[in-house]
């Protein structure tokens, strides 16, 4: 029976035939946690007595959710976390090197690993062909400490998609399309395996984007086939030596395959408080919006930053919208200054924020006033995500974000041509 | 037997409304970040709910974050189990992780305020208020030998690995 992407991967990786439905103990070859996450799973480590890190140069701490640390507290689960990778050898990732998700996938993932972080959206290295899911601080501190975790091997859900992009929509468009179509329980449990022309010719940045969210459907992992697209962003990254090529079988046994025509997909939006809660752009017009956050483990890339400079470029946001940009690595910041997208984002009336989360998660850089609405790039808009309960946030792609941050209202993209 | 009160929530409940990111730094100080179990899905929780109480929950209790700590301040708070039509993934894991049950079953069958009994070995909901019972679906067997050690850690501790295949 063939097998599908999940299964290749763990089958490949415990050297025998694994399907859906079985419980493995499968090695770990990249374990994370971030500064939030991460000070629960020190103290855990610490507390049992378990030793030695099973591999420290593939166990990492990341300080990127609270970069640089708005208060004493988290200073102080920083220092936490430095001191631990000094005492360990672990590495260490500090503030303003950038998201987990973006540096997980710049330099540490690889093509058929096996990746588990203290972070929801470590799914994103899905995006590479890694098998990666996100779980809680007792979880990778065990990986931590025994290189290895169990997993119950998922059921997959295949999309299928076809037929190119209109102008402005994006993958990110495609994905939160997804989630409202399947809803934010639609594929709990399972893998959320990718496939099709339209990914086949999609670029790394676009993938990032989409594995990023599967787990807004519940998903527990979102995965890629490698290729020609992997193969070069390794190069790229100098780790062409890691590359491996890993696709399902043409005959894999799928729970339900959907299909999606890209070209009838139009600018999507999410509407608080949850991310299936989907309509087009173009029907919220009027709906008032005092900040855009473009950035993010999501769209806070150089391509997402590409797409909004050449909305922005030559013009001014509207002066009662705010726009902070959070770029997802130094790497992405560093091409961006180089690109002049920078320079397009602040001469618009735009602000840039150091490389980390930012805005996304309430801790600080961007949190919302009261009555407030947010047009984000971010991938969560649940009730009190931006910090206050008594604001309201909208998730759009970088297009909608920039065409949003022009008018101060949700816009459809294509409108402010 | 475990006895209590159910405090009834709705479907969705992220753990944002569990604990949410603006209280961040208080992670290290679990008794005060505790005090603010759930408080954005209901205010008033935190000063009501008495040791042994339930949580019930729609579809999709816990989505959202990996945060672990949203389990364990409700096994702060006295809870000794969340009910809930479907849980999400990572929420239910480390639910497990923390020796929280966590249980499937109808709850829609279940009001605000009925006393509970749950017998976790028979997988019964007894709601003693409407006089129903409710079966719950059994925890996967890999779950529930690390649930019986009290959470993954004390699990770890006392096998030094995984004895779940």
């Amino acid at each position: 029976m063939g097998k599908t992407l999940a299964e290749k991967i763990l089958s490949q990786k415990l050297g025998r035939d694994v399907s859906a439905g079985e419980i493995v103990v499968s090695p770990v070859d990249l374990a994370f946690v971030q500064d939030t996450t991460g000070p629960l799973t020190v103290r855990e480590y610490q507390a049992s007595g378990f030793g030695a890190i099973a591999d420290k140069r593939r166990s990492v701490l990341f300080l990127d959710h609270a970069a640089p640390s708005p208060n004493a507290q988290l200073s102080t689960d920083h220092l936490l976390l430095r001191s631990f990778a000094r005492d360990t050898g672990c590495v260490i990732s500090d503030v303003g090197a950038g998201v987990c998700h973006q540096i997980v996938a710049e330099s540490m993932a690889r093509p058929g690993d096996i990746v588990v972080g203290a972070d929801s959206h470590t799914v994103t290295a899905g995006a590479m062909g890694a098998f990666a899911t996100g779980m809680g601080s007792s979880d990778v501190a065990v990986a931590f400490a025994l290189g290895k975790t169990w997993f119950r091997v998922p059921e997959t859900i295949k999309i299928e998609v076809k037929n190119k992009f209109q102008q402005f929509v994006t993958a990110k468009d495609l994905i939160l399309h997804v989630i409202g179509m399947i809803g934010a329980d639609g594929a709990t449990y399972k893998a959320l395996e990718f496939g099709g022309k339209t990914v086949e010719s999609m670029s790394m940045s676009g993938r990032l984007t989409i594995a990023n969210m599967a787990v807004e459907a519940g998903a527990k992992i979102g995965v890629f086939p490698s290729d020609q697209t992997t193969e070069k962003m390794l190069r790229e990254m100098g780790r062409a030596e890691q590359y491996r090529s890993i696709s399902p079988d043409k005959d894999a046994v799928y729970e339900r395959v959907i299909e999606i025509d890209a070209s009838e997909l139009e600018p999507t939006v999410s509407r608080p408080h949850t991310v299936d809660n989907t309509v087009l752009a173009k029907d919220l017009k009027g709906v008032r919006i005092h900040q855009v956050f473009l950035g993010t483990c999501t769209n806070g890339r150089l391509e997402d930053f590409a797409l909004a400079a050449s909305i922005l470029r030559n013009k001014k946001i509207s002066p009662d919208t705010r726009l902070v940009v959070a770029p997802a690595s130094k790497r992405v910041l560093l091409q961006a200054m180089d690109a002049g997208y920078m320079r397009i984002f602040i001469e618009a009336g735009g602000m840039i924020l150091p490389p980390g989360c930012g805005a996304c998660l309430g801790v600080h850089q961007g949190v919302l006033g009261d009555g407030e609405a947010c047009l984000s790039t971010a991938n969560r808009n649940f009730k009190g995500r931006m910090g206050n309960p008594n604001s309201f946030v909208y998730l759009g792609s970088p297009a909608t974000a920039a065409a949003t941050a022009l008018t101060g209202m949700v816009t459809d993209p294509r409108e402010v041509l | 037997m475990l006895k209590g009160k159910a405090f009834k929530f709705g479907d969705d409940i992220s753990t944002d409304l569990i604990v949410p990111g603006r209280l961040v730094h208080l992670r290290s100080n679990l008794p005060e970040l505790a005090k603010h179990v759930l408080e954005d899905a209901d205010p008033t929780f935190a000063a009501r709910v008495k040791p042994g109480d339930f949580v019930v929950g729609g579809n999709n209790f816990g989505l959202g974050s990996s945060r672990e700590h949203a389990p364990i301040v409700i096994k702060m708070a006295g809870v000794s189990a969340v009910l809930a039509k479907s849980f999400a993934r990572i929420f239910f894991r480390n639910a497990i992780n923390r020796g929280l049950p966590v249980l499937i079953c109808d709850t829609d069958q279940i009001k605000e305020g009925d006393e509970l009994e749950v017998d976790m070995e028979a997988g019964i909901v007894h709601d003693v208020t409407n006089d129903v019972n409710l079966t719950f679906k059994p925890i996967p067997k890999a779950m529930l030998a690390i649930l019986d050690e009290g959470g993954l850690i004390p699990y770890i501790q006392k096998y030094g690995d995984f004895k779940i295949e």
